[in-house]
């Protein structure tokens, strides 16, 4: 945890309410989610017990396994839901867009949308790898045949699973990661897990604070979990008696559809809770102005979506059970990749998380008072890439490998005895090198430190509503964009505003 | 030719050209007998019937060898002088390093050491040669191994290796192989016949910014060293161990080899007083700092203990405390006298490191060393100041000022790497309270299937380590 989500976190336990850890959304959200809420049965390996699942708030769909042990009602289940995902899921192979590719190539059709599937917490996302796994390597025909839909939805439901382990992937998100990318609760990681808890933090129902509405959430009866997992009392008093009923009458008696009706509304009270929280979950995303970057991301997703499709439209074999030694060393190396790029990406759509990296002096602000062309590819492809406002930032130095938009950080800078910055649309293409005064000092940690949040707290400002918070405040505090000018032809001379700023803070 | 050529190496005269800081006098005849022995077991290996994309993790025949060696063992030494007996056999060597600074340490002393045959530095696009590599004219740079045809020693970073895609070497040398991933040496093992690993197993393991379970309890799992890979891949290749450390001092050998190495163990190459640390000055006025850095001086290690409190990383404390140790040790003109320096060296800034487990806490630190206008340490992370060699190491504890122990903080490979740089004495700074939090935080890593236990498990060697230091616990005043 970083000292500026520690602070978020103490400061959300002042005010009881959650704090703000990111100014925009740094997942996309789309218009048409489905969301998925599984149910397993206790006791066995990922049996499913029930599903609710749907993409509009008003109509969810219920799957229900009348015995979850019975292994044909299992693949039942898994034929039912496979009605429902993979409609959900191929609906989206229909509309194709036609992207331009590079200089003499045939420019590539591509699905003009992907699906999103969301699932309450990263237990959800593990049942639907389980089920999977489970299920894609069925066969529709010979001994233990299924429904042709059911190693479909495997093959599916595999792929969703492996993209969600991908660094900023959003084709598979679990509801509470993505609320915490986006708040900081006064409660631990470990209790964010908890949907409804995390949702009472960050949106109190009305005449209630955070921690109230978080123990309320802890009650099951009020708010049942969220799954895969069951309360064990609903189980024990209400589950196994309803499950036995079923299994004592005989088939096709009246008694029998009462007792599965009976079962049925009791599951589906069970996930009817859940249900509306993944929708608020939802509307408090979308409420949320998107990141740059985030459109750019899905079109990965997009083209992730239309690779699998082409490969199952071409009758390729399912994923294998596990990566060969090749495989697993190209997988890894891509999500390396793709983290470092998803982590510049986010710092640079938002200065709440820069602000982290700041602090730990990964990243830096510079005042550009000269630049010449420099022969630096990459800082070339830097500056263009990075937007005019975050021109003077250096990015958090992103591991090893390719660094889209990422600028050396401090140390390097210091050794070199100068800053290499970036500078805006003025000499956008051309690298500066910056000739720093003493970069560790005025603009590294150190000053970022003593200008920090903690400095400045002032727990009775703000406090109405809670919601712009002092984390705002810490970095409005911190040398910010608009201490900097802007570009004006090729060299910045920023020494005078510099001078203002020191000057201020002599003043106080 | 082949390495049944190689001559025999006693049949040589010591080699003058290997600086006589890197093999002390003293630890000739052992560092000789070790690579006579590693020779051997190289001349032993089968060729090669061509090249086999896995050769390294999948094939039968065992074609490596794994020398383990403790940190300061003469690990760079012996891959120099393996390196310069098979090329002087006539056959081409790559050598593989993980970091451009040990490629071009490699390569420096690979250019005094074999005068004649030309030594090619495989780098990448941005390379700018260093001073040490650059004054070599036997020596040449390129980007492609096509470009250095000529070379019959070509040395590269494992990450550019990687890019090599055609070509096929008799011999390799991997330098620091425990630091490399696994899925690097996927990448290269199609590149040679026969290789030497050399690397100590005490230090950090590589890392990877990505945690999955997804590979657990695979053999190949990308995110396992090169070494731990190969060798569960290919059980019976043999493994060789180097005995003694060079540069540790009597004092911290007995407590790292038991902390770290409880299965091979290791002795130090000089004896008990054989290395003295004294100070020009006494201290005078009541300074914090000069009680432990004369413990340290007397035993070799000293805690030097904060208050108990839970602290942000850059706990300002620990940070102004580990600034000032440095500081005082300058002011008070430490001398180490050992076999090197039996008259005495003055200890300079430079003989002096700190270490810390984050990139922000050794920032904090350079930046209050730069308050006090100390210039000339080195302060850095366990995983920068690998290969390191010092006369005295200051070392801010990765768990001081915590709440919990996390894996991270608790991993041996770092507290190995940050108390074994030292040749003269170590001084930990910490808060109080770091055992009772081994006992607040047990161990409770899940145990999965087919992964086999690592050792040293870090919580036992921390809890070995502290209860050395409570003896040489100096409380801040």
């Amino acid at each position: 945890m970083s000292t500026l989500t520690a602070l978020a976190r103490a400061q959300a336990v002042a005010r009881r309410i959650a704090q703000p850890v990111a100014t925009v959304r740094h997942v996309h959200v789309s218009d048409r989610p489905l969301v998925l809420i599984p149910l397993a049965l206790a006791g066995e390996a990922n049996a499913p017990l029930a599903a609710m699942v749907g993409d509009e708030p008003g109509s969810p769909r219920l799957v229900v396994v009348h015995q979850p042990r019975n292994r044909d009602q299992r693949f039942a289940f898994a034929a039912a839901l496979a009605g429902i995902v993979v409609g959900y899921v191929e609906a989206f192979r229909s509309a194709v867009e036609t992207i331009p590719s590079g200089q003499g190539r045939e420019p590539r059709v591509r699905c003009a949308d992907a699906p999103q599937v969301l699932v309450p917490n990263p237990a959800g996302i593990g049942f639907v790898r389980l089920l999977g796994r489970s299920t894609r390597f069925r066969r529709s025909y010979g001994e233990y045949a299924v429904d042709p839909a059911v190693p479909v939805l495997g093959r599916w439901l595999t792929f969703l699973a492996e993209r969600a382990e991908y660094p900023g992937s959003c084709l598979l998100l679990a509801a509470t990661d993505a609320l915490a990318l986006h708040w900081a609760s006064g409660q631990s990681p470990v209790e964010d897990l908890n949907l409804a808890a995390l949702l009472g933090w960050i949106d109190p129902p009305a005449g209630m604070t955070g921690p109230e509405a978080a123990a309320a959430a802890e009650d099951p009866v009020l708010w049942p979990p969220a799954g895969p997992v069951t309360d064990p009392t609903f189980d024990n008093e209400v589950l196994a008696p309803l499950i036995e009923a079923c299994a004592r009458a005989g088939d096709g008696t009246g008694a029998r559809r009462r007792a599965e009706s009976a079962l049925e509304a009791a599951v589906s009270a069970q996930l009817t809770p859940t249900w509306g929280l993944m929708w608020r979950g939802v509307g408090l995303l979308r409420a949320l102005p998107p990141g740059g970057r985030v459109a750019a991301r899905w079109d990965g997703d997009k083209d992730a979506f239309t690779r699998h499709a082409e490969h199952l439209r071409a009758g390729g074999p399912p994923q294998p059970r596990r990566d060969s030694a090749v495989a697993a060393a190209r997988r890894l190396d891509w999500m390396e990749r793709a983290l470092a790029s998803y982590a510049v990406q986010r710092a640079l759509d938002d200065p709440l998380v820069l602000a982290e990296y700041r602090m730990t002096g990964e990243a830096f602000v510079g005042i550009v008072t000269a630049a010449e062309p420099g022969p630096d590819r990459r800082l070339g492809q830097a500056a263009q890439a990075a937007p005019a406002d975050h021109r003077h930032h250096g990015g958090p130095s992103a591991g090893r490998g390719r660094r889209p938009a990422a600028v050396p950080g401090p140390a390097r800078a210091e050794r070199a005895g100068r800053l290499r910055v970036a500078i805006g649309p003025a000499g956008a293409g051309r690298t500066g090198r910056a000739a720093a005064g003493r970069p560790g000092r005025r603009g590294g940690p150190g000053a970022v430190r003593r200008d920090g949040p903690g400095a400045h707290a002032d727990p009775g400002q703000r406090s109405g509503g809670g919601r712009p918070g002092l984390l705002h405040d810490a970095v409005r505090l911190l040398p910010a964009v608009r201490d900097v000018p802007a570009a004006r032809g090729d060299a910045v001379d920023a020494r005078r505003p510099a001078a203002r700023v020191r000057a201020r803070r002599r003043g106080r | 030719m082949t390495a049944r050529d190689v001559p025999p190496v006693h049949a040589e005269a010591q080699p003058p050209t290997i600086p006589a800081r890197q093999l002390p006098a003293t630890a000739g005849d052992l560092a000789e007998q070790a690579v006579a022995d590693v020779l051997a077991a190289l001349d032993g290996l089968p060729g090669s019937g061509g090249p086999d994309d896995l050769t390294g993790l999948t094939g039968g025949r065992h074609r490596g060898v794994v020398v383990d060696s403790p940190p300061g063992a003469g690990k760079s030494a012996l891959v120099v002088r393996v390196t310069a007996e098979l090329a002087a056999a006539g056959e081409p060597v790559m050598v593989v390093a993980q970091t451009n600074a040990q490629v071009d340490d490699l390569v420096d002393r690979l250019a005094l050491a074999t005068p004649g045959p030309a030594i090619g530095r495989l780098s990448a696009e941005n390379y700018m040669p260093t001073p040490r590599v650059a004054r070599h004219a036997t020596v040449s740079i390129a980007q492609r191994a096509d470009d250095l045809t000529g070379c019959r020693v070509m040395a590269g970073t494992a990450a550019k290796w990687a890019t090599v895609t055609n070509g096929l070497w008799p011999w390799a040398v991997i330098d620091e192989a425990y630091q490399m991933r696994s899925d690097t040496l996927l990448r290269i093992a199609g590149r040679f016949e026969r290789a030497l690993f050399v690397g100590d197993p005490g230090q950090l393991d590589p890392f990877s910014t990505i945690t999955t379970e997804r590979w657990l309890g695979l053999t190949w799992d990308p995110m396992e060293s090169a070494v731990a890979a190969l060798l569960r891949n290919n059980p019976g290749i043999p493994v060789h161990g180097l005995p003694v450390s060079w540069r540790l001092p009597a004092t911290a050998v007995p407590v790292m080899a038991e902390a770290f190495y409880p299965f091979t163990g290791f002795r130090s190459g000089t004896g008990p007083g054989g290395r003295r640390l004294e100070f020009t000055t006494r201290g005078l006025g009541a300074f914090a700092a000069d009680e432990p850095i004369e413990t340290a001086a007397a035993a070799g290690w000293a805690l030097y203990e904060l208050p108990a409190r839970h602290t942000v990383r850059t706990d300002a404390e620990a940070v102004m405390a580990c600034a000032a140790l440095a500081e005082r040790i300058l002011q008070r003109g430490a001398v180490s006298y050992s076999e090197r320096a039996p008259a005495g060296e003055l200890v300079t800034a430079d003989r002096i490191a700190i270490g810390t487990a984050h990139r922000d806490q050794a920032q904090a630190i350079r930046s209050r060393l730069g308050l006090l206008s100390v210039a000339g340490v080195t302060v850095d992370t366990a995983n920068r100041l690998q290969g390191r060699e010092v006369d005295i190491m200051i070392v801010l504890h990765p768990l001081s000022g915590r709440v919990d122990a996390s894996a991270f903080h608790l991993e041996a490979g770092r507290l190995c790497v940050l108390t074994s740089r030292h040749r003269h004495a170590c001084i930990v700074v910490a808060r109080a309270g770091i055992p009772q939090l081994f006992d607040a935080h047990p161990h409770t890593e899940p145990v999965h299937l087919n992964v086999p236990a690592k050792f040293p498990d870090g919580w036992e060697a921390n809890q070995a380590l502290m209860a050395h230091l409570a003896s040489l616990r100096v409380r801040s005043l």
